[in-house]
């Protein structure tokens, strides 16, 4: 991976420190926790639908205190390492540094992106279980599909100044987002957010993903085949918006394994209404402003 | 290598009339090198006497290998009276603490407070050192080897396996077997029980077959549906263990804080019913027990 100067690499790293999480799962921890016996399972559910919550709970669990031999990509597995309640208590102090607000300073809309980021995550968790069962986790795909714009929010949260230039080129030049932060940042939000991903000892793959999702020219990966064709199925359907609206133009570069047809893909997986209506829930799209 | 046990209660000090043959005090083992390094796992309040033990025969240098950081594992620290003697040293050694952020050095410091306790840390005589754990890594200590391994509970816990001249020990700490969060019609049930079984399947390696298995086994199979999530074990679920991992000697401790002597006995002669031929000799700890490996 190319260098990114020391110190944005030393800003960003605090940065996802002091990262708020999503409203959706704040409020619901703390509803959740209230209770002595709240179910570990239900727990789960809300932390692995939360990019900043699964990113902050890998990075713990992957440290080398553990001196975990294989790298845990999932937060069922912290659960299985880390045991509920301290699950439930790192929960709880992720909680407690507040919520992201829903539009900061540049404009950028947290709900829409977290509704793409989930979209991203279950689709590709879909397409693994039917066209790459065997050669990769489904989990792993869904993590994938989760963190991979998670550069995104950290640029939003932290960088409003380059950020919103970065989004105006987008729009003003038809640039897609990537290339735009590039000019911008010298970086762009699959670079940052690899970057993280391997400074807190994430898997290699997982790494990988991110890093390359946005990268046709890189060496494939059942993972990365899954993140990738995951994110244009929702931008194409216009699921949640990353900031990054679908361009025709990219079909050529999807990847080959599942045939150059987007639109019998999306046929393949049969109704994805409720995992839309899901992640809509979650993302509290429609109901508030 | 010798173990000795002086604390064998579990969650809270149970001392009186009830609780004299197998004794109240909270989880305390001593164990020693063959070269006499003193090894102590766990600072319940069965360390005071330990400590008392050992002023005849000062400097004392002791490696206290803390499980968790749990009331009744850590309140006799400030007890162990060698620390405010000068010439002495204790090495406290334990887990990273991540919710808090925080290693093992917090230990002493979260009970020495002005609120709590009349003594500053800062007023400690005996030289103290502190060492977070990394789990797997092995440690030495005079002629033995200490290696932390990663246990179940609701906090961090560190079972410790500890190795010398061809003989080993393994004491788990508090520790629940894992089980799967996930109802068995649910969809993430299959994925989430090949974790638990590779979890399990990986403590029983680091364990492996030992000389001795010193388990928490505070509940019986029958109170056991009441306490899921509390972090304890049953005795069967300590036998289950010592079978799958081949160990020659079982320990069963870390007793019921409830329980008297005579129901302590009765809960565990009704489980070795359970197990007639449970695979090696099966113990109950009491206070004062020594067992020479």
């Amino acid at each position: 991976m190319p260098q990114l100067n020391s110190d944005l690499e030393r800003r960003l790293t605090m940065a996802v420190e002091r990262m708020p999480a999503f409203p959706k799962s704040v409020q619901t921890i703390l509803e959740m926790t209230r209770n002595i016996n709240c179910l570990p399972k239900e727990l789960v559910g809300v932390i692995e639908k939360d990019p900043v919550m699964t990113m902050k709970i890998l990075r713990v669990i992957n440290s080398a205190y553990y001196g975990l031999p294989n790298k845990i990509a999932s937060v069922g597995q912290s659960v299985v390492y880390l045991g509920i309640n301290t699950l439930k208590n790192l929960a709880l102090s992720i909680a407690a540094v507040g919520i992201l607000p829903r539009f900061n300073t540049t404009g950028f809309d947290i709900q829409r992106y977290l509704l793409h980021s989930l979209t991203v995550a279950a689709i590709a968790r879909l397409l693994c279980e039917k066209y790459a069962r065997g050669e990769t986790d489904p989990g792993d795909c869904y993590i994938a599909g989760l963190l991979h714009d998670f550069g995104k929010v950290v640029f939003a949260q932290f960088m409003p100044g380059e950020f919103i230039k970065a989004l105006a080129i987008t729009v003003d030049e038809a640039k897609p987002m990537f290339i735009a932060e590039s000019e911008v940042i010298g970086a762009d939000h699959a670079f940052v957010g690899a970057l993280l991903a391997q400074k807190w000892q994430f898997a290699a793959p997982l790494v990988q993903c991110i890093r390359d999702h946005h990268a046709v020219e890189a060496a494939p990966s059942a993972m990365l085949d899954c993140l990738r064709m995951a994110d244009a199925v929702c931008r194409k359907l216009a699921f949640g918006d990353s900031g990054n609206p679908w361009r025709e133009e990219e079909l050529a570069g999807l990847p080959q394994r599942f045939g150059g047809d987007i639109a019998a893909v999306v046929a393949s997986l049969g109704d994805l209404q409720k995992i839309v209506d899901d992640a809509q829930a979650f993302a509290q799209i429609g109901t508030e402003r | 290598m010798k173990v000795r046990m002086w604390g064998v209660r579990g969650s809270i000090p149970t001392p009186g009339p009830r609780t004299v043959r197998y004794g109240g005090n909270t989880t305390c083992i001593e164990v020693r090198a063959d070269d006499g390094g003193l090894i102590i796992l766990d600072a319940g309040t069965g360390i005071f006497p330990l400590a008392q033990s050992l002023l005849g025969a000062l400097p004392v240098t002791a490696s206290v290998f803390i499980t968790h950081t749990h009331w009744d594992h850590i309140q006799g620290l400030p007890f162990f009276v060698p620390i405010y003697i000068p010439g002495n040293t204790l090495r406290i050694h334990g887990a990273y603490d991540i919710v808090s952020m925080q290693g093992i050095e917090q230990v002493m410091d979260v009970q020495l407070q002005y609120s709590y306790f009349p003594i500053r840390e800062a007023e400690l005589k005996a030289k103290i050192e502190y060492r977070t754990l990394t789990v797997g890594e092995p440690l030495p200590v005079g002629d033995a080897t200490v290696t932390p391994v990663l246990m179940n509970h609701p906090v961090t816990d560190l079972g410790y396996r500890i190795e010398c001249n061809g003989k080993s020990a393994f004491f788990t700490g508090d520790h629940e077997p894992w089980r799967n969060i996930y109802a068995p019609d649910d969809p993430e049930h299959a994925d989430y029980q090949a974790m638990v079984d590779q979890r399990q399947a990986e403590l029983d390696a680091a364990i492996g077959p030992v000389d001795l298995l010193i388990v928490d086994a505070a509940y019986t199979q029958a109170e056991y549906p009441q306490k899921i999530g509390w972090g304890h074990g049953t005795y069967d679920m300590a036998i289950a263990m010592a079978r799958r991992v081949g160990a020659k000697r079982l320990l069963c401790t870390h007793h019921e804080p409830t329980r008297s002597d005579d129901d302590l006995e009765q809960a565990f002669a009704e489980a070795l019913g359970r197990h007639p031929a449970p695979g090696c000799e099966v113990l109950l700890a009491y206070e004062g027990m020594e067992l020479v490996l």
